[in-house]
């Protein structure tokens, strides 16, 4: 198969992935709220102290985050596992982890991305600095990411399963705490003033090995679970 | 090495099928050419889908080979997956897509063919002016000719079909049948499943029979 038309499966599989989310926006809405709500509930749990806020902030947000991304992880096969879509991708003349790769893509563009968003007005609800906003916007931009990639992976081992949901978090959280001690600690250590960008590397470094490694893992994942 | 040059088309020897602890088929052997249906009948549970899915090399035989073209098929891989297309129980339609999208998606994954447009595979399948309307909004049958069009607008040579019949009319069978036969006179290959007979008039048929 030639370049051109492995690229071409590629941009049309992401192509339709964020249509068919766009023909079923309502469904879409459901991680950024979860995201929105468990955010602006703490304050009133816990008092509106800004020191106090703004201390927990960087972690709340992230904790938050962390459970939104894996709330919305069973759409990435669920639906084409049960209309017999996965199977074709898994006989189609492309190789299977470039066709996951686009899926997993167009999963964060559809579930990431909004967080990245509605990110820097939770951030400043909970007082945080100009500087830890920032700080949180990049560490969720190389974040997030990761976790949609690590994600797929439980995710394509658990879809043949009638009751996945128990076993994927086992499977998937394990992995999520790494992200979530080096990001959330970045975004305090940027309140503190004092500089991030070993923090920032060590996510970039989680990215780039998650980029390279989950693509083939799924689609391995796929093909036991499909057989 | 002289056999391997005839060796043309897909080759089965000795396939083992295993499901629960129970034999489904042992030491099945055939061999499947240019022109050639092969038929798979059998009982319910008879392994009938089981062995379309290890032809379409998503399950692994639990004995034996399968060779296309003298070659593993295993090995191939997305090479031999671009020989073949599939069509099973979940017919792989996107509800929430179109006709059009539904063809236009399935013509990108696999190997494209050039004598059929998406809107001449909707033709031939009859569904010319449905290319718009939502897979959802389809009726069962012509979900099911939605499917089978798949068949026309890639270039593969084996087509893998597990019961196309289902929820087809019989005006809609007609159809599906004369694809089948054209797919066969021009030297493609077809192996399907079936409860309702199917008709190929004067097509090289070979017949399995799993139950017994």
């Amino acid at each position: 198969m030639s370049t051109a038309s492995l690229n071409r499966a590629f941009a049309l599989l992401l192509w339709r992935d964020l249509l068919l989310a766009f023909r079923r926006r309502t469904e879409l809405l459901n991680p950024l709220l979860f995201f929105v709500l468990v955010t602006t509930l703490f304050p009133l749990g816990i008092g509106a102290d800004p020191a106090l806020l703004r201390a927990v902030a960087p972690g709340i947000i992230w904790v938050a985050a962390l459970l939104a991304a894996m709330l919305s992880l069973d759409s990435v096969f669920r639906s084409d596992f049960e209309d017999g879509s996965l199977e074709q991708f898994l006989i189609s003349a492309q190789p299977l982890s470039v066709l996951v790769l686009a899926k997993v893509i167009a999963h964060w563009l559809i579930t990431g991305l909004p967080l990245l968003i509605v990110a820097p007005l939770l951030g400043l609800l909970l007082h945080m600095s100009g500087a830890s906003i920032a700080a949180l916007l990049l560490t969720l931009l190389l974040g997030t990411p990761v976790l949609s990639l690590i994600g797929a992976i439980g995710v394509a081992l658990t879809v043949g399963l009638r009751r996945g949901g128990v076993i994927l978090s086992l499977l998937v959280l394990p992995l999520y705490i790494p992200v979530l001690i080096f990001a959330a600690d970045a975004v305090a250590t940027s309140g503190a003033g004092l500089p991030i960008t070993a923090h920032l590397s060590l996510l970039a470094a989680l990215l780039v090995l998650s980029v390279s490694l989950s693509p083939l893992a799924t689609a391995a994942a796929l093909k036991i679970s499909l057989s | 090495m002289a056999a391997v040059a005839t060796d043309t088309g897909l080759n089965a020897r000795h396939l083992a099928c295993m499901r629960n602890d129970r034999n489904l088929f042992e030491q099945l052997s055939f061999r499947l050419g240019c022109g050639q249906a092969l038929i798979l009948e059998g009982r319910n549970g008879s392994g009938k889908t089981s062995l379309l899915r290890i032809l379409c090399g998503m399950r692994q035989p639990d004995d034996g080979r399968l060779h296309w073209d003298g070659e593993d098929i295993f090995r191939l891989g997305p090479e031999y997956h671009a020989q073949i297309a599939y069509v099973g129980h979940r017919d792989g339609v996107k509800q929430d897509l179109s006709a059009g999208e539904n063809l236009r998606l399935a013509r990108g994954l696999g190997a494209p063919n050039p004598a059929f447009s998406i809107e001449a595979a909707l033709d031939r399948v009859e569904l010319w002016e449905h290319e718009d309307v939502l897979a959802r909004n389809l009726s069962a049958g012509q979900q099911r000719r939605l499917a089978l069009a798949r068949l026309l607008v890639t270039r593969a040579k084996l087509w893998i079909l597990d019961e196309p019949f289902t929820s087809l009319d019989s005006h809609g069978i007609d159809i599906v049948e004369s694809l089948f036969a054209n797919h066969l006179a021009g030297g493609g290959m077809l192996a399907v499943t079936s409860h309702h007979p199917v008709s190929l008039n004067d097509a090289d048929i070979i017949r399995i029979n799993l139950s017994t």
